[in-house]
This record gives C-alpha cells, sequence and structure tokens, in this order.
C-alpha cells in the first residue's frame, strides 16, 4: 500500500538476487573465522569466574612456560586509556572503561570479565595453559538487579561512581546508578485529577541477549613497521578502528581494519572485545593471532541488552491519552550507558501526549556491560506503555486499535524531547492495523486471545562516504564501507542503478577496507540503507554531472543543453546527439580520463518508523506454554527499496520479540554465574516455535530522503512484548508484567500461586 | 599430542588427513582442510550451523570427531554445487531471500538437503519440525521454509528421473 503518489522506480521495488549471494549458499564467502594465515596462532582469553572481585595478583609464568606457548598478555601490557568518551553509533563508550572491559585491571565486575590471553599454534594448547595462569581474587559481594543496586546500601561496583544528574550535578555519595535524567511537559496533576480512567503498573522485563549465530572473532598481525591489520567481525570497521587505536594508544592511520563477512550483530557487534587483545598477542609473539569466543564466553561477557524495572501512570479523558508519569530503570551491567534514554524517548512517541514527566535511571551491575539490541530500550519500554495503553482502553471500553488511532502521533506532534515529527506514519499504520484481514477475522476458542501493540524507533543518519568507478564497458564498481550484515550491498546498489538509469546487474557494490574508503559510521541505527543510501544517490549524481560536462564538449554545446534521462544523454539543441551511460562510459579515455563519483555525507533528515502489531495466541491450560497462532506485523518502511529483504527484516524482528515475550532471559545463581550460557539452555525461537509472520508494508516516503527511504530494520521488534502480553491478557484475563512470560510464570498466575 | 590417520570420501574425492583424536570433525574440516564452509556457532550441537551429511545422514560435526570420518562419506556444503551449477535448493535460497547475514545458510541447506533426499514434497509443517536443529537468528525463517518448499517443487522433476 502507497499512501501518496510514488515515483515509477525501474529498480527500486523489485526483488533481484543479492550480490553476495552465491557466495553465501555455497559456503565460499568469508567470515570473522574463516581466515586464515601464514604462521597464525590461536589466542584463547581466561574469564573471571566470579562476579565481583577485587583482583590481587595475576602470576602467568607458568603459562608463559607451558610448552607451545608464545604470548602471553594482561591489563600491564595495555597502555593507560584516556578517561573521555567516544562515538560509537547507537551509544558511547568511554575509553577507559572500554580497556577495563577488553582486560580487567584492578577489579573483575562480572562473570566472564577477560583478565588474560593466550596464544599457541593449537587451541588447545592454549586452553590448557590458560589453566595455568594464578589469579588471587578477593571476593566481593555481587549485586545483579536494578533494584537491589539502586538501593544505599549496595555493594557498589566503583566507590568514585557518583550519580550524574541533568546540568552536570553529581550526587554526593557515590551510587550505581550512574544517571539520571527527566523529560518533562504540561501539567501531569491537573491531568491525573482530571482523567477518566488511571492505570497504574509496574513492568520487570530480563535480560536477553542478541543471539546471533556467529561468536565474536578477531584476529591481528602487528607488523614489524608497528602497523597493525585487523581482520574482524563487526558492523563498523571504523569504529574497530578508531577504539583500537585509543586503547593501544596508536595513530589511526597505522591501524587497517579487514571487516569479514558478519553473522549477525543486532546491535551486539557495535562494542569491541577481541580485537585489542589480538594485537597484544601479536605484538608479543611476532605472528598473526585468531581469537574467537565460545558460545558460553558470548552470552557471559558480550552485549545483553539491560534487564530493567518500569513503572507507568496513565490517564485518560474521553478516548484522548491526557497524561503520563513513568520511572524507568536499565541495567547497564558493568559499566554506565543502558539504552534507558532511548526507551523514555520511544515509549510515547505513537502518541500525541501533552503531559508527562519521565524519570530515567542508568544503573551498573555485576553483569556484562550492555550493548545495544535492535531498538535499544524501546522495546522494554513499549512493553508497559502499550500494556497500559491496552488496560486504558479496556477501561474506557475503546477499541484497542481505535484508542491508538485517536490518539496517534502526525506531522507537527511534538515528542518528549520537544523536537516535532517531520512526516511520519503513525497514523497509516494503525488504520491499516484496522483494515487489516487479521483484526477484522474472529478469534475464537478457548484460551485464545488477540492482543495489539504499537512501537517506534528514531532510525539514524551519521556519516557515509561512497566511490562509484566507471568501468570502460558501462558497469560500475561501487565501493562502500557499510557493514553488510543482511542486504544492504543489494538495496544500495539498487539505489546507485535507480539513480544512473541503469541495470542492477551492471552495479558490482563490494565493502572495503578502512585504508580504501572514507569513514563510515556503524551498520546500526537502521541507517545503511537510509544514509550510505543517500551517500550513493549523491556519488550517482556526481557521475551524472560529470558525464553532461564531457557530452557537452563532445557535442559542442553547453551543459544546459545537455540532458541525463533514462540511462543516457542527449542534447536538447540536436535530436541526432544522444548516447546510452555505457556508450559515454566507452568514451572516459578520451574525455578526461576515469569518471568517478563520490560522496561524503553526514546524513540528515531520517525518519522515525512506527509499527503496529497484531497478535493471535493460545495459552495451554496444562503446561502454560504460550502458542502463537497468527502474526501481523504493519509497518511504515517510507520506501521498500528491495521489498524481500524487508520483510524478512520484519519477521526477524518479531520472532526476536517473540523470544524476548516468552522464553529468553539470563539465570543468573545467588554467586552471580550465568547458569543457562548455552543455545540449549537459553532457547531462542526455532522454526517449530514461529508461525509465518505476516507483514503489511505501508509506504509513507520519508521526506529527508531522495527515494523516501525510512530505517526498517529496527523497530520490528519494538511492538511484540507488549501485544503477546496484550494477547495473553485477552485470553486468560491474567495481565502479565514481567519477562519472559514463560510457560512456568504462566501456569502459576493461571494456578493462582504468585 | 600424537595424530591419527583417517582415510574419509569427502565431497566425493578420496582423501586422508592426520587429526589429533580430540579435534571434532568441524575442527578438522575448518582449520586442518580449509573448509571453512561449515560454521562454528555453538560447538555443542543446538545451533546446526557446522551441519554436515556422513553417510547421507545428517549430522552436527561439532559433536563427531574427525577420526569418526574413518571409511566415511561426508558431504559438506562446498560439495553441493556442481561447478557452478547451483542445487536448487541453493537457488531457492537466493531467490526467496532465505538468507540475510548467511552464517546458518550452509547448515540450513544441508539439513534441507538431507530432508529432500529421504522426503521429496514434505509440507510446510514437515520443513518447519525438521529444521528446528537449526537456529536462524536473521529471517524468523517464513523465507527459508519458503525455499526449501520451492526448491522441493523445483527439484521433483529431477528426482523422477533418477526413479
Amino acid at each position: 500500500m502507497t499512501t501518496v503518489e510514488k515515483p515509477a522506480y525501474t529498480v527500486i521495488g523489485t526483488r533481484p538476487v543479492r550480490p553476495d549471494g552465491v557466495e553465501k549458499v555455497t559456503g565460499k564467502a568469508q567470515y570473522g573465522a574463516d581466515i586464515r594465515l601464514t604462521g597464525m596462532l590461536f589466542g584463547r582469553v581466561l574469564r573471571s569466574p566470579h562476579a565481583h572481585a577485587r583482583i590481587l595478583s595475576i602470576d602467568t609464568s607458568a603459562a608463559e612456560a607451558f610448552p607451545g606457548v608464545l604470548a602471553v598478555v594482561t591489563h600491564r601490557d595495555l597502555p593507560s586509556a584516556e578517561d573521555k568518551m567516544e562515538e560509537l553509533g547507537e551509544s558511547n563508550i568511554n575509553v577507559r572503561e572500554a580497556s577495563d572491559n577488553v582486560l580487567a585491571s584492578d577489579k573483575v565486575l562480572y562473570r566472564g570479565h577477560a583478565i588474560a590471553a593466550v596464544c599457541a599454534a593449537s587451541p588447545h594448547v592454549a586452553e590448557e595453559a590458560l589453566a595455568r595462569i594464578k589469579v588471587e581474587y578477593d571476593v566481593l559481594p555481587p549485586v545483579m538487579d536494578v533494584r537491589d543496586a539502586m538501593r544505599e546500601d549496595a555493594p557498589l561496583l566503583s566507590e568514585t561512581r557518583h550519580t550524574r544528574s541533568m546540568g552536570g550535578k553529581t550526587s554526593e555519595k557515590p551510587s550505581n546508578i550512574a544517571a539520571y535524567n527527566q523529560f518533562k511537559g504540561g501539567d501531569i496533576d491537573a491531568a491525573f485529577a482530571e482523567a477518566d480512567a488511571i492505570v497504574e503498573r509496574e513492568f520487570t522485563t530480563a535480560m536477553v541477549h542478541q543471539g546471533y549465530i556467529e561468536p565474536q572473532t578477531s584476529t591481528a598481525s602487528w607488523n614489524a613497521d608497528g602497523t597493525i591489520t585487523i581482520w574482524t567481525s563487526t558492523q563498523g570497521s571504523f569504529a574497530v578502528r578508531g577504539l583500537v587505536a585509543e586503547i593501544l594508544r596508536q595513530p589511526v592511520s597505522k591501524i587497517r581494519v579487514i571487516p569479514m563477512e558478519i553473522g549477525g550483530g543486532f546491535g551486539g557487534k557495535l562494542p569491541i572485545y577481541l580485537d585489542p587483545v589480538a594485537a597484544l598477542l601479536s605484538k608479543k609473539s611476532g605472528r598473526p593471532v585468531k581469537i574467537s569466543m565460545s558460545r558460553t564466553d558470548v552470552f557471559e561477557a558480550t552485549g545483553p541488552t539491560s534487564g530493567t524495572y518500569i513503572k507507568v501512570k496513565m490517564a485518560a479523558k474521553g478516548d484522548q491519552i491526557t497524561a503520563v508519569q513513568a520511572t524507568l530503570a536499565y541495567e547497564a551491567g558493568a559499566y554506565p550507558g543502558s539504552s534507558v534514554g532511548a526507551g523514555a524517548m520511544c515509549m510515547l512517541a505513537p502518541y500525541r501526549v501533552e503531559n508527562f514527566e519521565l524519570n530515567t535511571y542508568d544503573v551498573v551491575v555485576n553483569r556484562p556491560k550492555t550493548a545495544a539490541y535492535r531498538a535499544p530500550g524501546a522495546p522494554a519500554a513499549a512493553f508497559a506503555g502499550e500494556s497500559v495503553v491496552d488496560e486504558l482502553a479496556r477501561e474506557l471500553k475503546i477499541d484497542p486499535l481505535q484508542l491508538r488511532r485517536a490518539n496517534a502521533s502526525r506531522e507537527g506532534t511534538r515528542q518528549v524531547t520537544g523536537v516535532p515529527f517531520p512526516r511520519i506514519g503513525a497514523e497509516e499504520v494503525v488504520d491499516a492495523a484496522i483494515d487489516s484481514p487479521h483484526y477484522r477475522s474472529p478469534i475464537e476458542g478457548p484460551n485464545r486471545g488477540r492482543g495489539v501493540a504499537s512501537g517506534y524507533w528514531f532510525n539514524g543518519g551519521m556519516q557515509s562516504s561512497v566511490v562509484a568507478s566507471v568501468n570502460g564497458d558501462g558497469t560500475v564498481n561501487l565501493i562502500e564501507g557499510s557493514i553488510d550484515i543482511g542486504g544492504t550491498r543489494a538495496s544500495l546498489a539498487m539505489q546507485l542503478a535507480e539513480t544512473l538509469g541503469v541495470s542492477y546487474e551492471s552495479i558490482r557494490p563490494t565493502v572495503v577496507d578502512t585504508d580504501s574508503v572514507g569513514h563510515n559510521d556503524v551498520t546500526g541505527g537502521s541507517r545503511t540503507t537510509f544514509a550510505t543510501g543517500m551517500a550513493v544517490f549523491e556519488a550517482g549524481m556526481d557521475i551524472r554531472r560529470q558525464m553532461i560536462t564531457r557530452a557537452a564538449k563532445l557535442w559542442s554545446c553547453t551543459e544546459d543543453d545537455v540532458v541525463y534521462e533514462e540511462g543516457g544523454l542527449r542534447c536538447l539543441k540536436d535530436s541526432t546527439k544522444e548516447m546510452t551511460f555505457a556508450e559515454m562510459a566507452k568514451q572516459s579515455a578520451r574525455t578526461g580520463g576515469p569518471i568517478v563519483g563520490k560522496a561524503s555525507l553526514v546524513a540528515r533528515g531520517a525518519g522515525g518508523a512506527f509499527a503496529t502489531h497484531i497478535v493471535d495466541v493460545e495459552v495451554d491450560p496444562d503446561t502454560g506454554k504460550v502458542e502463537i497462532l497468527r502474526y501481523t506485523a504493519v509497518q511504515d518502511v517510507g520506501t521498500a527499496i528491495h521489498p524481500a529483504y524487508v520483510e524478512g527484516q520484519i519477521q526477524g524482528g518479531v520472532v526476536q520479540g517473540i523470544g524476548w515475550a516468552l522464553n529468553e532471559e539470563y539465570f543468573y545463581d545467588e554467586s552471580g554465574r550465568m547458569v543457562n550460557s548455552s543455545f540449549l539452555d537459553y532457547r531462542m525461537p526455532t522454526s517449530l516455535d514461529v508461525p509465518n509472520i505476516d507483514t503489511v508494508v505501508i509506504e509513507v516516503p520519508n521526506p529527508g530522503h531522495p527515494y523516501g527511504v525510512r530505517g526498517v530494520g529496527e523497530v520490528p521488534i519494538v511492538p511484540p512484548l507488549a501485544a503477546i502480553a496484550n494477547a495473553i491478557h485477552d485470553a486468560t484475563g491474567h495481565r502479565f508484567t514481567s519477562l519472559p512470560m514463560s510457560p512456568r510464570k504462566v501456569l502459576e498466575a493461571l494456578d493462582g500461586i504468585e | 599430542m600424537s595424530r591419527t590417520q583417517v582415510q574419509t570420501r569427502l565431497n566425493g574425492v578420496a582423501i586422508d588427513f592426520l587429526c589429533e583424536p580430540r579435534q571434532s570433525l568441524l575442527e578438522v574440516l575448518r582449520d586442518e582442510l580449509g573448509l571453512t564452509g561449515s560454521k562454528e556457532g555453538c560447538n555443542n550441537g543446538n545451533c546446526g550451523a557446522c551441519s554436515v551429511l556422513v553417510n547421507g545422514r545428517i549430522v552436527n560435526s561439532c559433536c563427531v570427531l574427525g577420526v569418526e570420518a574413518e571409511g566415511a562419506e561426508v558431504e559438506t556444503i562446498e560439495g553441493v554445487a556442481k561447478g557452478d551449477q547451483l542445487h536448487p535448493l541453493q537457488q531457492a535460497f537466493l531467490n526467496e531471500a532465505a538468507l540475510q547475514c548467511g552464517i546458518c545458510t550452509p547448515g540450513f541447506i544441508m539439513a534441507s538437503k538431507a530432508l529432500l533426499a529421504q522426503e521429496p514434497n514434505p509440507d510446510e509443517q514437515r520443513v518447519r519440525h525438521w529444521l528446528a536443529g537449526n537456529l536462524c537468528r536473521c529471517t524468523g525463517y517464513d523465507k527459508i521454509v519458503k525455499a526449501v518448499l520451492v526448491a522441493a517443487a523445483a527439484q521433483a522433476p529431477e528426482m523422477q528421473e533418477v526413479k
């Protein structure tokens, strides 16, 4: 469905095979761990068995003496890092803390915290040598839960951390609350006093993992000339280069990062863990070193998303949502920097709410440092907010989608930050959900119910840089530095083909290393098809302008008399003078040399994405298992460049949301040890756990992009948590406020055990 | 640790290799033989990214020892296409956009190949059941299941020729 007249595109909107497809279905594509270098060694990392302890001493002598070991490193091999912030795409990171997370110095702050690393010709020898490293600990009590950590008498992760508040104020006493912020508007007290209905609820969500199938891996070679080459699996090769440079105190120009194919990220491959360690081992051993994490390492030591506590009080008068007061407290993990701010900014975005007060707390706990996870912060906030909207609808006896429609944000609606929305599709997605065959069909049968929920994600812009080289035969090499996680080579090549009016097949996109293209920010924030797409468009226009200049010279006319259209040039003054793109390309050598288009930009005008989901569930009263019977996801995507990959992003996001809602959680014992750090016990959704996810793609073009692109990948994970909770409520009459809604919890609730 | 000589047939070619008794078949394939198409996602049999066929049976190669390949017929993702001729499953995965990051794709193709070899016309539920041992975190499975059904339909005439 398109809501406005769409230009007649020839390539955009088609479904070609992706350029990197054949390599990936034949096993030839080189992912992070697939690199093999002459003389390469294997590294292994020693990790803390304790959730919270002071390191008294580290004795590596026996490991160094172990036969076959070439080098051992600890934090003593790291230069002291600067206490400053570094931009990391969807989040910022403190360099000193990043360094401390790479190899712990005085304290370990979570089980799995890296302490030392060993390299040897065989990974098994390296593994055996790890056991020879002696670490003396002073074990401290851990604090694992966000509310426990906020208590005044909680064990402190750092004695020097004080709460930062707005205006740069800091707390007198040290605290695990790293930051407190508030978003405020209107007069909530007056609105609550006049309300027809008020709902107030408390919610908790469990820490969950991104669950990419490829574990983190990095291979580094520290060369004798002081240059460092790193082959790694990352969402941002330039971010890796920048952080490694900061942590190892090397000039950026000496570090070359070669991005391998990436086996999933979802935000979890924005931070770095292994790259500086592999580099240090390489420096000490004089050989290239590869380190790959085990799945347990991935769970215990890499980017989960925050467990949260959220309290929401919401009021309505008539069919209008009039006031919201909320407290959001997010676990940041071992170091500050959760996504609580984004959560607060997204929670109310689908609605026009004049009166609000949102209080946010960023809280450190003895768990791995959290990383971005697909629309970071928003799903937990939407779980709370959209559950309460559902309850309000019931109290007001209004259809839950009609209530959402009556309050939907539109162009000009002020967000909680005060910034008004540009043209958005919030109303359109709710309308399409109301009109969908799914919502118009009845839901019948015992223990069955239907739920709906909406969600929002900002989408990002940031820096992109591309080069497009025209070959003599009319084909084009597109050189880009944006990591392709799920089909962006295709979506970028399609935009260049559209811009030049040439075939998709004539564009060959390649993702190159950090020495070979200008800076590109991470593939995150759903930015690549939007922002790098904008750079691709500009590079295409650059080629068109150069071709016009050259044609004017060839034809001895002015540039104003030459037009570029439908993949060719023609002279307005003389209809016999025309040339195809390929013919012009062939003239390169006679008209001034190679034709190379380029563009570097900071993409402004990212268009936010809205989604509304509908889900039918059946709850088994004997086992507590929730089955997803039917699922429909409606989303405004701006313009679907490659509709199949747009659908795929939506379906993938929904299924991750289903896992978050029903199964996934970090289980810790009292000592702070994760007890389900395998795929068997963590239990992500399989093909048997989910039905087809129906997608309804709405296209409200983003006015901030030449082809109307909005980010697509993140918002689909936002609504499922609440939509499923609302469906279970519809089926059982029980309001679940704690995730996951696992069989045990559901059964206990149905049996009246709390 | 001393190494054992193992003789096997790999993707139709007789080979022998040396490996330590503690090395998994996955490790041998990747680190000793340079066949990195089989992926390590968990190393304990839960994700299926390392799926290969041993004597026609689908196994997680991380849970099989290299020495167990002695005398066996091993097939990996590298042996699925014949020259530049893609297998119908590979073509269907491309056409149906059944991969995003692609790390799980070799495992899914091997598992699906094993299914279609014994059941040329599975229905959707059967495909979902069969593939439940392979994890994909990107696609939500929808397009993978469709690709397998499309490949089954495309393969049907070929299977009849074989008969």
